[in-house]
């Protein structure tokens, strides 16, 4: 059924816009020849018969977990933006973003 | 003192033969001497270790009776949050990161009065089944230093196994408790999907991972169970009622028990050493008194393939957030936010971890999501529908962890096809959310441990530890 | 108007923050305006390893909203992850739903001036909103408050079945009431707790759809109407041109009443949902749907009908009372305490909502006591005190809080009970007009209004006029 992915420069960098990755001119030939041989044999898949066969996304189901809609108490904002790269002491710093709202 | 199992160890220290802080200075002493040779062992967190040592001594003094395990020590796989102690789940992407939070069981741990040493290496992010990925180098097997520990939990393996620690926790994804355990010699817990609660537990994915605990024998591993187990308001997935009970049985007795043998999975692809090993095993379990019935598994072509697909979806996704931003790497070869972005991204994740990315990216993306998402989320029905109705018949099925016994560092690294396809017996266990036990069972002609697995019907870890626990006394 | 030829046609989106009084997966307070990063926990900032929780309100107020809105209730729901990078969303997945919302298919009727007409409502779902970023142009850089992020939102999906801004509004105005009337979100459109989004397209009457574009960035229901004028005169313009329409966002400005494209981002649409494995799949239990229906708050329109018949007001009267929930809640307070349902109505509607309009106050921030206001009612109903009394009283009440029967004491406005003190009165202004009095004797009955107003003047307006004119005519017979 599915039609083998060729891994050509155009599915590669979109690949690498979803994954937010910037390969290396080193690392682009390893990846192509990996995903290919990983996706060759995932294609398995298509031999499987499952039709009306409902999706399974988790291992049970069967059971409703909630939350009461208490508020507790927040952290602390230190420890919130204790790890940070870069901080004001209120927020989060980031870099400009040159593609913008 | 290292050749005492965990249990041991807390006999010992209740009746005062030895001191809390004496147990784990030896236990340190040993990490700082024979380590250097393992690489299992990321950070150590001594001086906090130390202090509550004397705290637990002090209530142990006082007459408290903490847990079954209190005094003893615990070494923590690095993908499972320590307030205040460095966690990066072997990856260049998370070092320096020191959490804010105690993942829910670390707290147990405490609560029991266990005393953690530190964090164990392993394959980074838990991708693996070698632990050679992870930044720091990778982890060596204390049976023979050339070859590798297994993984994702090699660390947590090799600790136990070179008598650094007597009791460990690892993650098991796709076999990562299971195997390493098999290539070490040690014993391991894979529980059911929602056993043990995944909150602090730095996830790979999310729908498989569980923690569990690995030891020297099956009885630590279940006494350490029943103190992580149970369920936890911050994860709505940790679906059991309350901790496992383990109830001490003086009968070693196996009848009536029906015991499943996949005999496909004994036919080529198998090592000689491990097939007679397993079925060997098999025998002592009949002679215990169960009943082995031979039946062919069905869909094995199809579990790694449903297993990749949905891991590595699951991974895209769970891996987003490790941006620099937040915590973590950050490039510092970028002023610009999407450069920022890529830039820390691709300098903090390794090889394996990128491919597992953009695999999981191309599965879910437009045009690809329902030839490969799709279907494996219904290949994954399929397995299950499948173990459901084999655990109508058979209480428990033995299977080998791997099929092979623990290979040379370097050998497979460069062939993640191969490596994958190591996971053929463990996968599909976590595609369908079930328990597992792995104990050793013998040893290949390169003196190289081998283990095998006993799986059960959901929640079923009871009948597990029992029949595994029968296994361990009748073989000592 | 002047497109005969083109139709507009409008679908919306529209995001509405739930008033709970945590977030949708953490028990961080769901509140705005607080210090940047302080409503901030591990698993709203995304930090490793953290799991959400779904908060039961939310899923209630979802259920509400979707049987307010005529919806589908799902029997199973489930929860996906909405993939993509972004510094305001810390996980870089937002928790939404896409294959299996909790609410579908619904509707909602509208009324225009001279027409009605039912919108169908595609789908309402649960999301967790993103933060706030503030860009600093002076250091060149963004910066990140994650206090927003996991604020409960439903957003609300309509089919594209308006062709005008009148509709647009009107439907509108019709969903922040329920919405307010189930007290589930405060409608502020200024705070963003409501946020509409307009996809629009414009078709040959008959032909097939257009291509849409969507804007944003509308805060006030004005601005909606303005963005839409614009746009459909936009795209017009491009299609007589014989151009073509680009898919796009566009951000709408208010200041300046024009909307700009907004610059599209690489892959922006391959979104990579897939069932979020966290959060189980959820079973809406039949036995707790069935409380949740039977303990949905009266909206306006069930108000105004049971205004109409059971307090016999008009339906003018009961749509204005309607409007706000805070006013129909003082309406209805006020007629059972005071027994007085077309007199309360009278009051709040010819003073209450006059003195808001007056003070600049929203009906939200309205509070009054309603047993002051209930005794007013019962004095001028009574005679004690007469209209231009009531109504003095009424200000001072809604300005000052003042205690009203001590207020009307203090300045002596209550009226005069006591008869003897109207006969001096009338005695004496017979004494001082003889010929008013002898033109009344002799059948001039124009000469006792006049008595009549002299009386009450020399009372200062306080002598119940019933009595007056009784001590009037009894003092001129006897004159």
């Amino acid at each position: 059924m599915s039609k083998p992915v060729e891994i050509d420069d155009k599915l590669l960098s979109y690949l690498e816009d979803l994954s937010l990755l910037r390969l290396s001119d080193e690392e682009k030939p390893r990846i192509v020849k990996d995903l290919g041989e990983i996706i060759n044999y995932i294609n398995k898949l298509s031999e499987l018969d499952t039709e009306n066969i409902p999706q399974c996304s988790h291992p049970f189901d069967n059971v409703n977990a909630f939350r009461s809609d208490e508020a507790q108490e927040s952290y602390e904002r230190e420890l919130i933006l204790k790890n940070a790269a870069n901080e004001n002491g209120e927020m989060f710093i980031a870099p400009k973003t040159v593609d913008t709202q | 003192m290292f050749e005492l199992t965990a249990l041991e160890l807390s006999t010992a220290i209740s009746s005062k033969q030895i001191g809390v802080e004496e147990a784990l200075s030896a236990y340190f002493k040993s990490i700082e001497t024979e380590d250097g040779k393992y690489n299992s062992f990321l950070s150590l967190s001594k001086e906090a270790a130390l202090t509550k040592a004397r705290e637990i001594q002090k209530r142990i003094d006082a007459g408290e009776r903490i847990s079954p395990l209190a005094g003893v020590p615990i070494a923590i796989k690095d993908n499972i949050s320590t307030k205040d102690i460095e966690t990066t789940c072997a990856s260049k992407a998370l070092s320096g990161y020191v959490p804010v939070y105690n993942a829910t069981v670390v707290d147990k741990l405490e609560e029991a009065g266990m005393i953690v040493v530190g964090k164990l290496n392993m394959d980074e992010f838990a991708m693996g089944g070698s632990s050679e990925t992870g930044y720091m180098g990778p982890v060596r097997n204390p049976w023979d230093s050339y070859r590798v520990a297994g993984g994702s939990s090699g660390g947590s393996a090799a600790a136990i196994a070179a008598g650094m620690v007597p009791l460990a926790l690892g993650t098991d994804t796709g076999g990562s408790i299971r195997q390493p355990c098999s290539f070490c010699g040690t014993t391991g817990i894979k529980p059911t999907y929602g056993a043990v609660s995944r909150y602090g537990l730095i996830a790979y994915a999310s729908s498989l991972d569980q923690i569990g605990p690995m030891g020297k024998n099956l009885e630590d591993c279940a006494t350490l169970l029943s103190i992580i187990s149970g369920p936890d308001e911050k994860d709505g997935t940790c679906i059991i009622e309350k901790p496992f009970e383990f109830e001490q049985s003086d009968s070693n007795s196996l009848d009536g028990m029906i015991i499943g043998i996949p005999k496909n999975y004994y036919e080529g692809g198998i090592d000689n050493s491990v097939k007679t090993s397993v079925l060997a095993a098999a025998r002592k379990l009949e002679e215990a008194g169960a009943r082995l019935e031979e039946f062919e598994m069905p869909l094995m072509e199809y579990m790694i393939p449903t297993y990749y697909v949905i891991a590595c979806a699951e991974a895209s996704s769970n891996l987003s957030r490790f941006d620099g931003l937040k915590y973590g790497h950050y490039t510092s070869d970028s002023d610009e936010l999407s450069d920022f972005y890529r830039n820390s991204r691709s300098e903090g994740f390794g090889m394996e971890i990128k491919r597992r990315i953009m695999l999981g990216s191309f599965v879910l993306s437009s045009g690809y999501y329902d030839a490969y998402y799709k279907k494996a989320l219904q290949a994954r029905r399929l397995i299950k529908d499948a173990y459901d109705s084999l655990f109508q018949r058979y209480d428990m099925i033995i299977s080998p962890v791997a099929p092979t016994t623990a290979y040379k560092i370097g050998e497979n690294i460069d062939d993640p096809l191969k490596m994958y396809m190591g996971d053929i017996y463990t996968v599909s266990i976590n595609l369908a959310g079930l328990p597992a036990v792995s104990l050793p069972c013998g040893f290949d002609e390169n003196k190289l441990p081998i283990g095998f697995q006993l799986i059960g019907k959901a929640f079923s870890e009871p009948t597990l530890v029992k029949a595994g626990k029968t296994y361990q006394l009748i073989n000592n | 108007m002047s497109n005969t030829t083109f139709e507009t046609v409008i679908g919306l989106e529209i995001h509405a923050e739930l008033s709970t009084r945590s977030k949708i997966f953490c028990g961080c307070s769901n509140s705005f305006g607080a210090m940047p990063n302080t409503n901030v926990c591990p698993i709203c900032s995304g930090m490793p390893g953290a799991l959400p929780m779904l908060n039961r309100t939310v899923l209630e107020y979802a259920i509400r909203a979707g049987l307010a809105l005529n919806c589908e209730i799902a029997d199973r729901t489930v929860f996906d992850r909405k993939n993509y990078f972004y510094p305001d969303l810390p996980k870089a997945y937002q928790i939404s739903q896409l294959y299996s919302p909790i609410c579908t298919n619904g509707f909602m009727e509208i009324e225009t001036n001279d027409y009605i007409k039912t919108i169908g409502i595609r789908e309402i779902h649960m999301e967790e909103d993103a933060g706030k970023l503030i860009h600093d142009i002076a250091n060149d850089s963004t910066l990140m408050d994650f206090n927003r992020c996991g604020v409960p939102l439903l957003e609300i999906v309509t089919n594209p079945d308006f062709n005008s801004s009148d509709e647009v509004i009107a439907f509108l105005e019709i969903l922040r009431e329920t919405l307010l009337y189930l007290d589930i979100c405060d409608c502020k459109m200024e705070e963003g707790s409501l946020r509409v989004d307009v996809n629009l397209s414009m078709h040959l009457h008959g032909s097939e759809l257009g291509t849409r574009t969507e804007m944003k960035n509308l805060n006030s229901f004005k601005a909606i109407s303005r963005a839409i004028e614009f746009e459909s005169a936009r795209q017009q313009k491009i299609l007589m041109a014989g151009g073509v329409v680009t898919q796009e966002t566009r951000r709408w400005n208010d200041n300046i009443g024009i909307s700009v494209a907004m610059r599209s981002k690489e892959n922006a649409q391959d979104y990579r949902y897939f069932p979020e494995p966290d959060l189980l799949p959820i079973f809406i239990d039949e036995h707790w749907l069935e409380e949740i229906k039977t303990s949905q708050p009266e909206l306006a329109h069930e108000k105004r009908i049971r205004y109409i018949d059971s307090y016999a007001i008009s339906p003018n009267d009961a749509a204005i009372l309607t409007t706000h929930m805070n006013i129909s809640i003082l309406f209805e307070a006020l007629s059972s305490q005071s027994g007085e349902p077309i007199e309360s109505a009278r009051l709040i509607i010819g003073e209450i909502l006059r003195l808001l309009s007056q003070s600049g106050t929203q009906a939200d921030d309205l509070s009054i006591d309603v047993s002051k206001l209930s005794t007013l009612i019962d004095y001028v109903l009574s005679g004690k005190i007469n209209r231009n009394v009531y109504k003095e009283a009424i200000e001072a009440v809604f300005t000052s809080d003042v205690d009203p029967v001590s207020y009307i004491e203090d300045k002596g406005l209550m009226m005069l009970d006591d008869y003897s003190t109207c006969q001096e009165a009338a005695k004496v202004v017979i004494a001082n007009n003889p010929d008013a009095a002898s033109d009344y004797l002799s059948g001039k009955d124009k000469a006792f209004g006049f008595l009549v107003g002299q009386t009450m003047q020399l009372l200062k307006g306080k002598g119940n006029p019933e009595l007056v004119r009784k001590a009037l005519e009894e003092e001129l017979l006897l004159h």
